[in-house]
């Protein structure tokens, strides 16, 4: 077996591994949530609402603290993953829909991961992030994987490392930013409605922390991957330009990209703009996620377009 | 604001059926597919532009609203902005202890003093400071707001950029057999299209001969690199020049851009009519079906036989590495060519070719054939200088093949400025994103100083906040005890 085999033989494990791991992470933030209901239950609450004696929220947090570990461990692998699979073809590690997929849970994750450790509050939003995560890297594993190999004469350029790095960046934090931002609706109609709803909304919504602090997590994570991915946009078209003879032709994917632009642009301006604040700004952040997907996913397997080498075959 | 966001909307909106359905500019033969399986729809979306989004008048007025609406924003908050660039930063609060973020710095110096240093460590700080009623006034990040006009004038800038490359751009497709050239005149180009406002005269003259073209594969048979060597002039008989370009790599003269953007392979043929006349190196680019196998498929039209002769259409398909699979069939299995021939079909007849009506130089005109102008006379699949007879004693010998590249010529004068309009607005996003407006007031009390601070939406970084009254306890401790040890200066 060669040492190419080898590592990417290595990095399929390593991939298993980190689903396992994630699995792990996920049951943990899970566990953490179901203790600290249990603990609210049993806390001595005096008149005024103040908890007076909580015994069951440090042993709930600390079960927190090791998903936040166990997480960052599956993280790291994640990494591993993608180290592996570059050192095996010798090239950037995001030259098919595995990688690319694979490099945004990385950046997804670690999006989360940087507001739970500087938020504690935020850690409860820990299983929505993780769960998805996890059930994505599960299908991405079942459905996209493509061999380790070389890429095509049409994606050697350094412009390659530039565009599809800087792109996967701003995704990863467009998704930890999608999923705050439905936590964040959940989380208002259980503040609005108080104890009149009933059932999921209700049961999630407590577990979550206030609104405002959401939405600001995902503001945050917008504000830190909007310029990432508008550079990633400039960066696609200088290298189109050299690649295919004009920097903006609108294939399906430069389409789908300027609409997500757009769509995130439009929650930045809804966001600092009254009567959308809120509900309204954090659907549209929602839709934006669902651009994302779609080029994703849509573009790359269903049309064919200049980029259709990101594909799976 | 509110305009704005529906306006953005509805861009959103319109650019969504320009990447559902098919169009022009993209793919021609998309377009007509569409219109041949949707023969009742597709009139109806034709006439709402829906085949070419990006140029319709619809997307068009939906763009030009939002600018009208931006320029209508733009102009007052630049003129707001360079007031408040002007105006001094407003009076200290009375009370600092109810600002979101508050210290309290004691000191032995004197008001004034104390105020000084302060003073100063604001200004080191880069703060905008003012002294008002015996209290600091100071201001930063100004740079937010004129991050956010920037941004917005970059963008008009960009669709300005962008219009003046519409307007003066061309380009111009050829396909281009090893040993060929062309020269950069539309009359030149198989395809071409070019802005309203350019002429062929105002086309740069370039002149380009494609000396060998190379394609290179990996062991798994993904193609690693196509480079073209070629030989071009920047002048009719003007000096010439030799280079290599490829893909990712093309040559860029007088602002023009020269491209490879695809390629294949040509089959050579010779002709031997039954007079004995021999015609040699007859060839015509055949179009891959297959990028994989490099299958291709094309004609050779023969229209010049000689007078009173049928004229001769050689279509089929050319295979780099043929495999019989079985029946006389052949099949390509290696994008190289390892072991070439063509299956060729044999029409004799008339082409038609000077009625008028333009043919597409890739098939032949399926109805030519159904009306009986063109007769099969003939079919074979054909290895190096193998032959196929036609009745009538006319001989075809397959006799080699050569590549083509496909070569695309552009030149869009906006270009530059969509770039440098492109990173001023990447630079104003970063600091209307990243910069915060925010105020910090310093007020002397007894034997203290009061710091008080605020930011535009919210508090003050608190780091940053923290940073800047320790530095002020610092300064104010250095120079009370400098005071101490040299009063006499004071």
């Amino acid at each position: 077996m060669s040492d190419a085999a080898s590592l990417a033989g290595l990095s399929d494990t390593l991939f298993t591994l980190t689903i396992l791991v994630y699995s792990v992470a996920t049951l943990a933030f899970a566990a953490e949530l179901a203790f600290s209901h249990r603990a609210s239950a049993k806390a001595l609450v005096a008149p005024d609402g103040s908890v007076v004696s909580d015994q069951g929220a440090s042993s709930s947090s600390r079960i927190g603290q090791v998903a936040i570990a166990v997480a960052l461990l599956g993280t790291a692998l994640l990494g591993a993953v993608l180290l592996l699979r570059g050192l095996a073809a010798e090239r950037i590690p995001l030259g098919n829909m595995f990688e690319l997929a694979t490099a945004v849970a990385f950046v997804g994750v670690v999006g989360f991961l940087f507001l739970a450790l500087r938020t504690p509050r935020l850690r409860t939003v820990g299983l929505f992030v993780m769960l998805p995560v996890t059930l994505g890297l599960v299908l991405v594993g079942l459905f996209l994987y493509t061999e380790s190999g070389p890429l095509v004469a049409a994606l050697r350029s350094r412009w390659l490392v530039v565009h599809v790095t800087t792109v996967s960046i701003g995704f990863g934090a467009f998704l930890t930013s999608g999923i705050i931002s439905v936590l964040f609706l959940v989380r208002s109609r259980f503040e609005e409605a108080g104890s009149a709803v009933r059932g999921m909304t209700s049961r999630i919504g407590q577990w979550l922390p206030n609104s405002e602090t959401l939405d600001r997590a995902a503001h945050r994570m917008v504000v830190f991957g909007f310029p990432i991915f508008t550079f990633a946009v400039i960066a696609g078209a200088v290298w189109a330009e050299s690649a295919w003879g004009r920097f903006w032709g609108w294939d399906p994917k430069e389409t789908w990209a300027f609409i997500a632009w757009i769509v995130y642009a439009a929650y930045l301006h809804a966001r600092a703009t009254a009567g959308w604040r809120g509900g309204a700004a954090a659907w549209i952040n929602v839709a934006g996620l669902v651009v994302m997907f779609f080029n994703l996913l849509y573009v790359n397997l269903v049309t064919s377009g200049l980029h259709s080498y990101a594909g799976i075959s | 604001m509110r305009t704005a966001l529906m306006l953005l909307f509805l861009l959103a909106l319109a650019a969504v059926p320009g990447s559902l359905l098919p169009q022009r500019p993209l793919s021609q033969t998309a377009v007509a597919r569409y219109f041949a399986e949707n023969p009742e729809l597709a009139p109806f979306l034709d006439r709402l532009g829906l085949f070419d989004v990006f140029a319709s008048p619809w997307f068009a007025a939906v763009y030009l609203l939002l600018f009208a609406s931006l320029i209508g924003c733009l102009v007052p908050r630049t003129w707001g902005h360079i007031q408040s660039m002007r105006t001094e930063p407003p009076r200290a609060p009375s009370r600092l202890s109810r600002l979101p973020r508050h210290a309290t710095v004691r000191t032995e110096l004197g008001a004034d003093e104390a105020l000084d240093v302060a003073e100063e460590e604001l200004r080191v700080a880069r703060y905008r400071v003012v002294r008002k009623d015996g209290a600091l006034s100071a201001e930063r990040g100004l740079l937010k707001e004129t991050g956010n006009i920037v941004f917005h004038l970059a963008l008009l800038a960009l669709l300005i950029s962008l219009a003046i490359g519409k307007l003066w751009g061309y380009e111009g497709s050829v396909l281009v057999q090893e040993g060929q050239g062309f020269c950069n005149t539309f009359q030149q180009y198989d395809t071409y299209s070019a802005g309203p406002l350019i002429d062929g005269a105002d086309l740069i003259p370039l002149c380009v001969d494609l000396d060998d073209f190379r394609a290179r594969y990996e062991p798994n048979l993904t193609p690693s690199s196509f480079t073209g060597d070629i030989t071009y002039s920047r002048a009719v008989g003007g000096p010439e020049q030799q280079t290599t370009i490829g893909i990712n790599s093309p040559l860029r003269v007088d602002g023009a851009r020269l491209y490879v953007t695809g390629r294949g392979f040509a089959p050579i043929f010779s002709v031997t009519l039954p007079d004995g006349t021999e015609l040699t190196d007859l060839s015509a680019p055949f179009l891959p079906t297959d990028p994989s196998t490099m299958l291709s498929e094309g004609v050779l039209k023969l229209p010049d036989l000689g007078a009173g002769r049928d004229q001769l259409a050689v279509q089929g398909v050319f295979l780099p590495t043929a495999q019989d699979v079985g029946g006389g069939l052949l099949t390509s299995v290696d994008p190289r060519p390892l072991d070439p021939a063509v299956a060729i079909v044999v029409y004799a007849g008339s082409l038609g070719l000077d009625s008028g009506i333009p043919q597409n130089v890739f098939t032949l005109d399926q109805d030519r054939i159904e009306r009986g102008q063109l007769e099969r006379v003939g079919s074979g699949n054909l290895r190096p200088d193998e032959s196929l007879e036609l009745p009538d004693g006319t001989s075809i010998t397959f006799t080699g093949f050569r590549e083509f590249a496909a070569m695309q010529l552009h030149r869009d004068p906006g270009q530059g400025a969509v770039l440098i309009s492109s990173l001023a607005m990447l630079g104003g996003l970063l600091a209307t994103l990243l910069v915060r407006r925010r105020r910090m007031f310093v007020r002397p009390g007894d034997k203290v100083l009061e710091i008080g601070g605020l930011a535009q939406g919210g508090s003050v970084d608190p780091a940053e906040f923290e940073q800047i009254v320790v530095r002020i306890r610092t300064a104010v401790a250095d120079a009370a005890g400098r005071q101490k040890e040299n009063p006499a200066h004071v």
